[in-house]
């Protein structure tokens, strides 16, 4: 019992950074259909430039972490939106994909061939004291990860749902072109989109990276996860993307102790296709019509 | 422009013919590693191309073909078997991926293939009884034809000229035939081709299906010229080279994956000089080629080719109506 419940508080702390990640990801879906293959590396970034600005320019961590929020939504946000997407829109989807997939390459590489291939320690922002609950071991540092996480997530869906810009996200999201008769000026709401995505990113990247180090090749996995949760969860919902995320935090660390070690990446995968299988819109979606 | 391409086509075969006389070890075994990613780009070119739908597993079909391959060849079964139990296999996985996936919204066989891709991965990696795990297999024999040895590079190069063309032609075919301009319909009007009677879902079924053989094929192929496996050169990263060369080449093009797999194989090889910063350069010059130009290097070509020649247009009005 002990080892369940700290096994589920460590997989509910992973699984909020990955919702993060995912709520992103959906969101730039929603807004522009971009599959965001990058996704993974748009997490990774951030932590380096906390790097940056700590070791390279001598700042307090808390500057850093603030010149790495405002570098993420310049590069990862206006940048991106204004030099790849913006001009790839009218093509359709698949060119973007492939963009996107050579874009988390030049991050990655970029990122290897500038700062180091090896794994580098990164500050703890949250002590990392352990605590007893009834036999089982918390740490701090994964209850303040998923309190933080969850935070910024009840706080979009409240920027979203009952403010007028939130609002005019969604119309733009919905039907742009209604939206636009309407008076919403549809592509600043897509810019939006793109920098609360860089936002949630550098989120992501600040919590995750005193956990797992941060490298250049980080962006595999969370791509990945981030990925899976935003499917399982449902691909047009945010609150999909969020249980996707819990849930396969939950999952993957669950089956790493009681399955099996060596078969741990692949329960949410399979997850994933019984997902696609049984119910294609997600665990809180609701389905699409068919375009044809 | 037809008048000439059977001229152009015969040209390319004495090209290829000569191109490894002469050469080193090295040239042959990249000129060799070009033919049969070929394969698999013209397969997957079939797939995105003609059928409209992303497979993110060609490398994970590739794995099928090359571990069927070994496995059997190491059991003394000739290879021409091995490969073609490789083709149906592969085929007859992608009938059972692209079924449950093509049910449902366009973007699905994506995600699934890639799920099927990773998990491919670990089982190869893990079933070591098998597979060797992650230290693969060793010790695949070069096949014999009627007493000729491919042993030599050389011979192995010719051995997959053979194959190349084999495959090239019989995708030739199928485009040609009614069955493949039905994909063209497909492609470009979908709504009208459904209502003269095509079942979108049982075309693009067995096009993934058969693209997948190809992916099989190349995979058959590469047991011998490599003559050792192991999971690595099968993982999601290949799946999505496959897709970079498909793409840069130009989708949709006969000619494209061809063109497509010789830049991701040989740009590597030339960039050479510039040490670790050829990713960089690399990643960053698919960017700016997809922004400047969708349909890739042949799309490029074309759209130069109308500036300098600009093509007869009778009513530009007719390309909106289409869309309808």
């Amino acid at each position: 019992m002990a080892e369940l419940i700290q096994i589920l508080v460590s997989g509910l702390a992973a699984g909020s950074i990955y919702a993060l990640a995912a709520v992103g990801f959906t969101l730039l879906w929603q807004a522009s259909q971009t599959i965001n293959f990058a996704q993974g590396e748009f997490v990774m970034l951030p932590a380096f430039f906390v790097l940056i600005g700590m070791t390279v320019l001598g700042l307090p961590m808390w500057t850093s972490i603030l010149l790495a929020l405002v570098l993420s939504l310049l590069i990862l946000g206006v940048a991106f939106k204004r030099l790849i997407v913006e001009p790839m829109l009218p093509h359709g989807t698949l060119p973007l994909v492939i963009a996107t997939i050579a874009l988390g390459l030049l991050l990655k590489e970029s990122v290897k061939e500038f700062y180091g291939a090896t794994a580098q320690p990164f500050p703890a922002i949250f002590p990392q004291t352990v605590y007893n609950v009834a036999g089982a071991s918390v740490s701090v540092q994964d209850i303040c990860n998923l309190v933080v996480s969850m935070l910024a997530i009840g706080g979009l869906q409240l920027f979203l749902n009952r403010t007028r810009t939130g609002r005019c996200m969604q119309a733009s999201a919905q039907n742009p072109a209604v939206a636009e008769i309407l008076g919403v000026n549809v592509k600043r709401m897509v810019l939006y989109t793109f920098l609360i995505n860089a936002a949630l990113a550098t989120i992501a990247s600040v919590l995750i990276s005193p956990i797992y180090l941060a490298k250049f090749s980080n962006g595999e996995t969370l791509g990945l996860v981030a990925f899976i949760a935003a499917i399982v969860g449902g691909f047009n919902q945010i609150r999909g993307a969020l249980v996707g995320g819990l849930l396969i935090g939950v999952i993957d660390n669950l089956s790493a102790v009681y399955i099996s070690a060596q078969y741990r990446s692949a329960m949410p995968l399979l997850l994933l296709i019984a997902i696609i299988l049984l119910r294609p819109q997600g665990l809180l979606g609701t389905p699409e019509g068919r375009t044809v | 422009m037809t008048r000439y391409q059977p001229i152009l086509i015969a040209l390319g075969i004495a090209a290829l013919l000569f191109a490894p006389i002469g050469q080193g070890n090295y040239i042959i075994y990249t000129l060799c590693s070009w033919l049969l990613f070929s394969i698999a780009a013209m397969g997957l070119n079939l797939t995105l191309g003609y059928a409209g739908q992303v497979s993110l597993a060609q490398a994970g079909f590739m794995g099928i073909g090359a571990y069927i391959t070994a496995l059997m060849t190491l059991n003394g079964i000739h290879w021409s078997v091995a490969a073609l139990i490789s083709i149906l296999s592969s085929f007859a996985v992608g009938l059972l991926l692209g079924y449950p996936a093509l049910r449902v919204q366009h973007h699905f066989l994506a995600f699934v293939t890639l799920a099927f891709n990773t998990l491919l991965f670990l089982v190869l990696r893990n079933e070591e009884e098998i597979t060797g795990g992650s230290f693969g297999l060793v010790g695949m024999e070069r096949p014999t034809f009627f007493g000729i040895s491919t042993d030599s590079n050389l011979a192995f190069y010719y051995f997959s000229l053979v194959c190349f063309l084999l495959a090239a032609a019989a995708m030739w075919w199928i485009l040609r035939s009614p069955w493949g301009r039905a994909f063209k319909a497909l492609r470009e009007n979908p709504i009208r081709a459904e209502s003269l009677g095509l079942k979108i879902r049982r075309q693009t079924l067995l096009a993934f299906a058969i693209g997948s053989a190809f992916g099989g094929l190349a995979g058959a192929l590469q047991t011998p010229l490599v003559q050792f496996i192991e999971p690595s050169s099968f993982a999601l990263i290949h799946s999505l080279k496959l897709l970079l060369m498909v793409v840069v080449g130009g989708s949709g093009f006969f000619f494209g994956p061809m063109l497509g797999a010789a830049v991701v194989i040989l740009l590597p090889e030339m960039l050479r000089f510039t040490e670790g910063y050829y990713l960089i350069i690399y990643s960053a010059l698919v960017i700016v080629l997809m922004v400047y130009s969708p349909n890739g290097l042949i799309g490029l070509g074309q759209k130069l080719a109308e500036k300098i020649k600009p093509r007869q247009e009778a009513r530009r009005d007719l390309k909106e109506g289409v869309q309808l």
